[in-house]
């Protein structure tokens, strides 16, 4: 067959997610990888999820997106990051047993009806009337198609370097995709290179772990998918994570090579993350420091190897092993493979609107690394929505567009689209002004919905959501009328340190409490339900009454800024006859061609006043 | 869509009425080229070079000579508006005036919105939505410290003091996200202890311009001063002498100055309102006679009080008490009067004056100043708050702050505290227009008297 609706160009986590979304919904799908069994590879650390990506990968699993079970199945260390502080900011990160996690995301994509992988890298368009109608590959082969979606990560002319000597490729140990790139200069695209790095992989054998600080993971892991069976979770026996430290020597030992490093060289000018630096840049811009934190995380159950976090590197290989040989655990380290830094090529994501749909050709969705960002999950969230837009438009749905107050999906595809982005952008919880509106633990109450009316979450998951809000429901009125005796609650009051009811109190009002805990109050007063309660339901009862106040002052904000978000502006609003306003708003306007006056006054560039003379201008 | 730029306004610029010179102020796109069919002069303004001024005639359609004018020529965007500007100084005479612009608008000018010159100016990126309030205090400035307070703001001042304050806040924002973001890299975070600090700093800052806002009232509203004293200690004299007119009856007869009587004049450049009460014989007589409660009020409502005591008959030690019930002390001035009839400095004045001669008035004049103006801390040069839309964002941020302090207090983790400051900080955007709603520059574009 050589005719498909939508065409997913890479198996990283964005295609993956694009591919499996479009599937379902009904299209046929094609993906293109090179390899089959590269479906899915983390190519950089064996891990997901973390602040801010763990909402991502949380909001994924919701609308019906698979990273989070994939996850699940392969975990081998799960953890909840930042439990002492509020709801909003608790984020789930599982290491990955990095084998298991690509077969079970080869599974995934297998077992999905409508979707045919092919082996092959695709290297040209054909585009006809500004809109895509199939794709070329290398092995000569051209096929038919309504929409096309690239995430091809850090393949696109992928160059990779261990000190001085480039070679190319998009992985260690596999090529770079030519012709893609040029393709779309072709049609017009603007790109431009980024760079990131990995760090070394070692023999674990070669490690002595007695002189290293263990960090095991939770003791009762929690699952990223609510598909995942609790009863059954995890799945895999847990494994820890080592902490270690660089020293003065190991430094000494990397200024050695500095003039061998292809960035402080000037080999490498595509620009880094500043938040995940090589080692030698942190030695480099943080001169003050003595010391370094690095972890040391297992690659997975069967497998020999470690991999040293916060140590990606792009020095020789010599340089990098005779540096980790100066750290205390690391001195008859082996090096299995150096650390290698990679760049690459990318699209300035100003060139998609909010649909990850590209503004100049038609049906060309981009998603991933190929946006400028950086991550499995980032990727993931994207392709997702690029999936779903394909398809959607394909089958006649409307678009689906993601609000800022939505998700931090909608945060980073703002972000993207508006700010473009000059450094591998990843998601940060403080990029989300509403944050504590976007936690984990409301994710579905902000987009199960949306799944659902996508066709990517079953009728019978959709039932249960709505049973939960009815129960969550009929708890918080239960507790905001429950009015229970001094002599009922103060036992526990006084183990837990609060201070003694003198007269009867709601239960709402004890939850806000910091010292008590709703499953203590509940077990206390010895409250039975005639209906079932979920736990989690039950936490979320917690947050809402714990939390309130602070929420509604969020929900108070984001409706004060939602007034601008209201506010749309035609798509053929010609900026360049706006005297009034710099010329640099002007062509970032014209370019970024804003949907909203919301939209618009997140643009850099686009000044204050700016906004003022376009509502004016709006309002005429 | 209507691009503003695309028509040409014109309206008076200066106050309505007779005067030596009134300027009618023309902008738009190319509106030299459109005055020129009214002017006649030396060359035409169109060719004319930017920011020059041309003597010349304006002629009617008739072909009669309405008026000879001084025209200065401004092009794009070097004006007030941004836009090609031709402002025309006529004879100060409303017809003159009334004959120009309607000649104009023959032409195909429209007469100016009130405030349309000013929204043309914010419009075109030329003055802030600071600025361009203050553009609407310098109209209605009516003295030169009011002016002077009012240029500032325009100059940017209260704009730069609020970027400062603005990353204030972000560089505590970031504190605290830092916290958030990064709780697993090896960082050393800063101590709550630290964040109040800094946020008490703020708070501080915040303080000090709230307080000016008063001071910013004082330089556009001016001075309030209630004369208080028993009949005959010379009120009425002490308020002609320093207007130098006879408004307020001067009588031998206690007690003939019945009605509050209210006059304006300018000291150092600050306006002081004056108040001249009516009579008051004893202490009873101002809190209980019907007649007299309007004196009470106008005391109750005065920023300062001009307590005056006839050095020959004594201090009305009565009637202070009862002042200072309804006033404080260091708002009342109080003065001796008709010290050339008794010479006796022995009395407990703040200043010794005499209405006749006009000794000791030049101390009154500074003390009155003094005791308005809170000069240490506020003057003119400073940045000010004089609208009330500033004073209440800069209100809201402080509560927005007190309430993230609180939120440290109560020990909520750095989200919570963010929420807050990310408050103050949306508070703060308000004031130089970060965010500005419809309905906040429509508020600010009608303050504007038609012509600026």
């Amino acid at each position: 067959m050589n005719e498909y609706d939508v065409i997913v160009v890479g198996g990283g986590h964005a295609g993956i997610e694009a591919s499996v979304a479009a599937a379902k919904m009904g299209v046929s799908v094609a993906l293109i990888t090179m390899e089959k069994n590269g479906i899915g590879r983390l190519s950089c650390n064996p891990a997901i999820g973390g602040s801010a990506k763990g909402h991502l990968v949380h909001e994924i699993d919701v609308m019906g997106g698979v990273m989070g079970q994939i996850a699940d199945r392969s975990g081998i260390q799960f953890r909840i990051l930042h439990k002492s502080k509020g709801p909003a900011v608790w984020a789930g990160r599982c290491q990955s047993d990095r084998k298991l996690y690509s077969e079970e995301a080869v599974k995934v994509v297998e077992n999905t009806p409508g979707l045919n992988i092919i082996e092959d890298i695709a290297n040209d368009l054909v585009v006809e009337n500004n809109s895509v109608i199939g794709i070329k590959t290398q092995k000569g082969n051209e096929y038919k198609c309504k929409a096309i979606v690239i995430s091809a990560g850090t393949f696109l002319n992928g160059i990779m370097y261990t000190g001085l000597t480039p070679s190319v490729g998009g992985r260690y140990g596999e090529e770079a995709a030519v012709g893609i790139t040029e393709a779309l200069v072709k049609l017009g695209f603007e790109t431009a290179r980024l760079k990131t790095g990995t760090p070394p992989r070692l023999l674990t054998e070669s490690i002595n772990f007695d002189v290293l600080e263990e960090q095991p993971g939770d003791e009762n892991p929690e699952p990223f998918s609510f598909r995942t069976d609790k009863s059954k979770f995890p799945f895999l026996p847990q494994k820890s994570c080592w902490l270690l430290y660089t020293n003065q020597d190991a430094h000494k030992e990397l200024e050695v090579g500095f003039k061998f490093s292809p960035m402080f060289t000037g080999l490498i000018d595509g620009a880094g993350p500043r938040y995940c630096p090589s080692i030698e840049d942190k030695i480099v811009r943080f001169a003050e420091k003595e010391k370094h934190q690095l972890f040391l995380e297992p690659e997975g159950l069967d497998s020999d190897q470690m991999y040293l976090n916060g140590f990606s590197s792009s020095l020789p290989a010599d340089v990098q092993l005779k540096a980790m040989k100066k750290m205390r655990g690391l001195e008859n380290v082996v090096m299995v493979r150096p650390g290698y830094a990679v760049e690459y090529d990318f699209f300035p994501p100003y060139q998609v609107d909010l649909t990850l749909e590209s503004k100049r050709v038609k049906g060309l969705y981009l998603a991933g690394q190929v946006n400028g960002t950086s991550g499995y999950e980032e990727a993931a969230g994207q392709g997702l929505i690029a999936g779903i837009n394909a398809a959607a438009k394909i089958i006649g749905k409307p678009e689906l567009v993601l609000k800022r107050t939505d998700a931090y999906i909608g945060v980073l595809i703002d972000d993207l689209v508006n700010k473009s982005t000059n450094e591998p952008y990843r998601m940060f919880t403080s990029r989300a002004e509403h944050r504590l509106l976007l936690r984990q633990d409301n994710a579905k109450e902000r987009l199960m919905k949306i799944g659902y009316d996508y066709g990517l979450i079953t009728e019978d998951e959709y039932n249960e959501f709505k049973n939960d809000m009815k129960t969550l429901n009929r708890l918080i009125s239960f507790f905001n009328n429950k009015k229970v005796k001094p002599k009922e609650v103060n036992g526990l009051l006084e183990r837990n340190g609060s201070s003694l009811l003198e007269n009867s109190e709601t239960l709402a009002k004890l939850t806000k409490r910091p010292e008590v805990k709703i499953k203590d109050l509940v077990s206390e007063i010895g409250a039975e339900f005639d209906f079932k309660v979920k736990d989690e339901i039950l936490e979320k009862v917690e947050i809402e009454l714990k939390y309130e106040g602070y929420i509604k002052k969020q929900q108070e904000l984001v409706e004060k800024l939602n007034k601008h978000e209201e506010i749309s502006i035609p798509l053929d609003f010609n900026y360049m006859s706006l005297k009034t306003i710099s010329m640099e708003a002007r062509e970032k306007l014209q370019k970024i061609k804003p949907r909203t006056l919301g939209q618009a006054s997140r643009i850099s560039g686009v000044s204050p006043s700016d906004i003022s003379v376009l509502l004016v201008y709006l309002k005429h | 869509m209507q691009i503003y730029s695309e028509d040409i306004i014109a309206a008076l610029a200066t106050p309505a009425g007779e005067g030596a010179i009134s300027v009618i102020r023309v902008s738009g796109e190319n509106c030299a080229e459109l005055v020129d069919k009214i002017f006649s002069g030396n060359k035409k303004l169109s060719d004319a070079k930017p920011n020059t001024i041309h003597y010349g005639k304006i002629i009617a359609q008739d072909n009669s000579v309405i008026d000879d004018v001084l025209v200065s020529v401004f092009k794009a965007p070097h004006s007030y508006t941004g836009e090609d500007s031709v402002e025309i100084s006529v004879h100060g005479n409303p017809l003159i005036v009334e004959k120009v612009i309607s000649e104009l608008v023959d032409l195909g000018v429209r007469p100016a919105e009130p405030g349309e010159f000013s929204k043309r100016a914010f419009l075109n990126g030329r003055i802030d939505l600071a600025q361009a309030e203050a553009v609407a205090e310098i109209i209605s400035a009516r003295t030169e410290a009011s002016l002077r307070g009012a240029r500032n703001q325009l100059n940017g001042m209260l704009s730069e003091k609020v970027n400062l304050l603005r990353e204030n806040l972000l560089n505590i924002l970031s504190l605290e996200e830092l916290e958030l973001d990064f709780a697993e890299e090896d960082l050393e975070f800063i101590p709550n202890e630290e964040i109040i600090s800094k946020i008490d700093f703020t708070i501080e800052e915040i303080n000090k311009l709230l307080g000016s806002y008063n001071f910013g009232k004082i330089l556009r509203d001016g001075i309030n001063v209630a004369i208080v004293g028993k009949p005959n200690v010379g009120k009425s004299s002490l308020l002609n002498y320093l207007l130098k007119e006879s408004r307020a009856i001067v009588s031998e007869t206690p007690g003939t100055t019945r009605d509050v009587i209210r006059e304006e004049l300018k000291i150092d450049g600050y306006l002081f309102r004056l108040f001249d009460t009516a009579g008051i014989r004893t202490a009873e007589d101002y809190v209980e006679k019907e007649g007299v409660l309007r004196s009470r009020e106008a005391i109750v409502k005065a920023d300062l009080v001009l307590f005056i005591n006839d050095s020959t008959t004594g201090f009305d030690k009565d009637i202070f008490e009862s002042l200072l019930k309804i006033k404080d002390k260091n708002k009342i001035v109080v003065v001796s009067n008709k010290i050339d009839l008794s010479n006796s400095t022995k009395m407990d004045s703040d200043v010794f004056i005499s209405a006749k001669t006009g000794e000791g008035i030049n101390e009154l004049f500074q003390i009155l100043k003094n005791r308005a103006i809170d000069s240490k801390s506020y003057s003119e040069k400073t940045a000010i708050v004089s609208n009330i839309r500033h004073f209440s964002a800069l209100k809201k941020a402080n509560e927005a702050l007190v309430s993230a302090k609180e939120t440290i207090n109560s020990g909520m983790s750095q989200e919570f505290v963010a929420l807050d400051i990310r408050e103050a900080l949306e508070s703060l955007n308000e004031i130089i227009g970060i965010v500005t709603t419809d309905d906040m520059l429509n508020n600010i574009f009608d303050k504007f008297c038609i012509g600026k």
